[in-house]
C-alpha cells in the first residue's frame, strides 16, 4: 500500500520465548519483522500470544512477572530488550495497550499531555503536537476537558492513541484497537491509523483478532497460535489463502467443513511453523 | 458562643496537623498502594534533624534557613535510598512484603535518628509567636482568644497544602504523579519511570513530614511521641478515605475539631479524656457503616 520508502527493516523480533511466573512458557519462539512505514498485522485467536508479544516489546512485561527468557528484539539495529519502558518510549516506541488504560481520573487533555513525559519541558513543542493531535481527532478537542473515565469506548481509544502519539513515537505497537467499538468506529480508527502512517510516517505492529479488518488495512501480517508464528506474507496473499479465510475470516469454502480437514489444517500449520 | 467559636478553632488547628500527617499516607498510597507504616517516624526523623541541625549551626548567619534546606536534602536522599533499597527490589511483589518493610523502616528510622541525634525533648523554636490575641472583637463580647502559634501553624500547613495541589494539579511530574496512581502500568507504557515517581512521592511524604514535624514540635517540643501522631493519622484516614487527598484534609479537620468538642461539652456528662479515644470510636462508626470513608474515591468502571 504504502510501499515506496519502506523496505528497511525497523524493528526485529528473533526467535523470542517469554516465560510468565518462571513456568507458564507462553512464546516459543516468535520471530518477525516490521519494515519502517508499515503497518504490519499480528494477527491470532485469543489467548494466542499477541499481546505478550507487543508487551516484550515495550517491556511492559516485568509487571506482569513475564520474562524474555531467549532470543532478541533489534530496534534500529541496537538491542533494545534489556532497556526499562522509559528509554524504549526515547528510543521511539510506544505500545497503546489492549483496554485503552486511559487515566480515568484525568481530562482528556491532561491524558494526552502524559505522553509527552519523556520529551521533557519543551512546552511550545508540545502544544503544538497537541494541536496537531486534535487536528486528527477533532472529537477529542471537543471533550478536552472531560474525565477520561467517562467518555466513551470510542474516544478512550483515540485518546490512548492520541496519547501515544504526543512521544513523537516512530513506531506504535496497538493492541487490538477494535475491540468492543462499534463498526463505524472501528473504520474511523482504523482510517486515522493510515493516515498517521503516510503524513507522520509512523510505523505500526497492530494485533488484533478482528483479522477482516486488520487485513485490509496492513501491508502484511503474521499469524500467530499457541506462542508460534504459524504464517506470514502480505496482506493480499493472507486474505487469499484458504485456510485464513475458513479458519480467521469466518468465510467457508465448499468441501473444508469436516473436522477431518481442520485436522489436516492444523497438522499443516504446525509444518509451516 | 464565642466559647464555642474558641473551641472549634482549637480544634481546626489540632485537626490541620492530622491532616499533613494523613496528606503523607495518602500520596504514598495512592502512588504505589504501599500503606507506609513509618509516615510517623519520618515526622519524628524529621524534625530531630531539624531541630539538632539548628543547634549545630547556631553560629552560622541563618541557622533555622539553612538547617531547613539541609533537612528538605536529607528527606529526599531518604527517599531515593528507601526506593533503591526497599521499594525497587519488593515491586510486584505482594503487597503485605512491601508493608512489612515500611514497618522495617519505622522502626529503623526510629532507632537511628534517636542514635545520631539523641532522645532528649528539644525545644524547637523556629520565631513562631507564642502570645495569644484576640480577633474578631467587633463581632463578639470580648473577641475570640486564639493562639497566635496556632494560627501562624495553619497558615503553614495551608500554603503547603496549596503549592501542593498546585503542583499535582499544574505540572508536568505531578500530572504523571496521578497517571500513576490511576494506572502504572499504562504509566509505564508512556515512557513514565515508575522509580522516578516514587522517589518524589517519597521526598514530598517527607518534605509534608518536616512540616508537620516543625509545628508540632515548637509546640510540644521535639521528642519520641512525635511519631505517635500516625496513630492519630489512622482514624483521619478511615475517615477521608485512603486514596483522597481532600478526604485527608476535610478527615484530619473533622477528627481535630470533634476530639476538642466532644472533650469540652460531653466531658463532664461521661467523663474526661475523650480526647484521646474520641478519634478511633468515631473511625470504628466509618468501619462499621460507610468503610470506603467519606471521600473514598470513586472508582470509575466503564469498558
Ligand atoms: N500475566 C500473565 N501471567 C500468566 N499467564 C499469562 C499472563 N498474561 C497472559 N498469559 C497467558 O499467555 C497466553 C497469551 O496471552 P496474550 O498474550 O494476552 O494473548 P492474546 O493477546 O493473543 O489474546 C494466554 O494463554 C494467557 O493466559
Ligand atoms: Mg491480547
Amino acid at each position: 500500500m504504502t510501499g515506496t520508502e519502506a523496505g528497511r527493516i525497523m524493528l526485529s523480533v528473533k526467535n523470542i520465548e517469554v516465560i510468565y511466573d518462571h513456568v507458564i512458557l507462553v512464546l516459543k519462539g516468535v520471530s518477525l519483522d516490521v519494515e519502517e512505514g508499515r503497518i504490519v498485522a499480528l494477527l491470532g485467536a485469543n489467548g494466542a500470544g499477541k499481546s505478550t508479544t507487543l508487551k516484550a516489546i515495550s517491556n511492559l512485561l516485568s509487571a506482569e512477572r513475564g520474562d524474555v527468557t531467549k532470543g532478541s528484539i533489534i530496534f534500529d539495529d541496537q538491542r533494545i530488550d534489556q532497556l526499562n519502558p522509559s528509554l524504549v518510549v526515547k528510543r521511539g516506541i510506544v505500545q497503546v495497550m489492549e483496554g485503552r488504560h486511559c487515566f480515568a481520573h484525568l481530562t482528556i487533555e491532561e491524558n494526552l499531555l502524559t505522553g509527552a513525559f519523556t520529551r521533557g519541558g519543551a512546552r511550545a513543542e508540545i502544544a503544538n503536537d497537541l494541536e496537531k493531535v486534535y487536528s486528527y481527532f477533532p472529537r477529542l478537542k471537543q471533550r478536552r476537558s472531560s474525565l477520561a473515565g467517562y467518555t466513551s469506548g470510542g474516544e478512550q481509544q483515540m485518546t490512548a492513541v492520541g496519547r501515544a502519539l504526543m512521544a513523537r513515537p516512530r513506531m506504535i505497537l496497538l493492541d487490538e484497537p477494535s475491540m468492543g467499538l462499534a463498526p463505524q468506529i472501528v473504520a474511523e480508527i482504523f482510517d486515522i491509523v493510515q493516515n498517521l502512517n503516510k503524513k507522520e510516517k509512523v510505523s505500526f505492529l497492530l494485533a488484533e483478532q478482528n483479522t477482516n479488518v486488520a487485513l485490509r488495512h496492513a501491508d502484511c501480517g503474521y499469524i500467530l497460535e499457541n506462542g508460534r508464528v504459524v504464517m506470514d506474507g502480505p496482506s493480499a496473499d493472507l486474505a487469499d489463502n484458504e485456510d485464513v479465510k475458513e479458519f480467521y475470516l469466518g468465510i467457508s469454502t465448499a468441501g473444508r467443513k469436516s473436522y477431518r480437514d481442520a485436522k489436516h489444517y492444523r497438522r499443516r500449520k504446525r509444518w509451516l511453523a | 458562643m464565642a466559647f464555642f467559636i474558641e473551641v472549634l478553632i482549637s480544634g481546626l488547628m489540632a485537626g490541620v496537623l492530622y491532616s499533613l500527617v494523613a496528606l503523607g499516607f495518602v500520596l504514598i498510597f495512592k502512588a504505589s498502594g504501599v500503606f507506609n507504616f513509618a509516615q510517623g517516624a519520618m515526622v519524628l526523623f524529621a524534625a530531630l534533624t531539624f531541630v539538632r541541625l539548628i543547634d549545630i549551626l547556631s553560629e552560622t548567619f541563618a541557622p533555622i534557613l539553612l538547617s531547613l534546606a539541609i533537612t528538605i536534602v536529607v528527606m529526599i536522599v531518604l527517599a531515593i535510598v528507601i526506593e533503591r533499597l526497599v521499594l525497587r527490589p519488593l515491586v510486584n511483589q505482594p503487597g503485605i512484603s512491601l508493608f512489612m518493610a515500611t514497618l522495617g523502616i519505622a522502626y529503623f528510622l526510629d532507632g537511628f535518628g534517636q542514635s545520631i541525634w539523641g532522645s532528649d525533648v528539644y525545644a524547637l523554636d523556629i520565631g513562631i509567636p507564642k502570645d495569644s490575641m484576640f480577633i474578631l472583637e467587633s463581632v463578639f463580647e470580648g473577641g475570640i482568644l486564639v493562639s497566635s502559634e496556632d494560627l501562624v501553624a495553619t497558615l503553614i500547613a495551608g500554603v503547603l497544602v496549596a503549592t501542593l495541589a498546585i503542583f499535582f494539579q499544574r505540572t508536568r511530574v505531578g500530572r504523571a504523579l496521578r497517571a500513576v496512581a490511576d494506572d502504572h502500568q499504562a504509566a509505564q507504557s508512556v515512557g513514565i519511570p515508575l522509580n522516578y515517581i516514587w522517589v518524589v512521592v517519597w521526598s514530598v511524604a517527607g518534605l509534608v513530614a518536616l512540616v508537620a514535624g516543625a509545628v508540632w514540635g515548637s509546640k510540644l517540643g521535639v521528642q519520641f511521641s512525635l511519631s505517635l501522631i500516625a496513630l492519630k493519622a489512622l482514624p483521619v484516614l478511615i475517615l477521608g478515605g485512603f486514596e483522597s487527598v481532600v478526604g485527608a484534609i476535610v478527615g484530619g479537620l473533622i477528627i481535630g475539631v470533634g476530639e476538642k468538642l466532644s472533650e469540652i461539652y460531653l466531658g463532664p456528662i461521661i467523663g474526661g479524656g475523650i480526647e484521646n479515644w474520641f478519634a478511633y470510636v468515631l473511625a470504628l462508626f466509618f468501619l462499621l457503616f460507610r468503610p470506603q470513608g467519606l471521600f473514598g474515591e470513586k472508582h470509575i468502571d466503564r469498558v
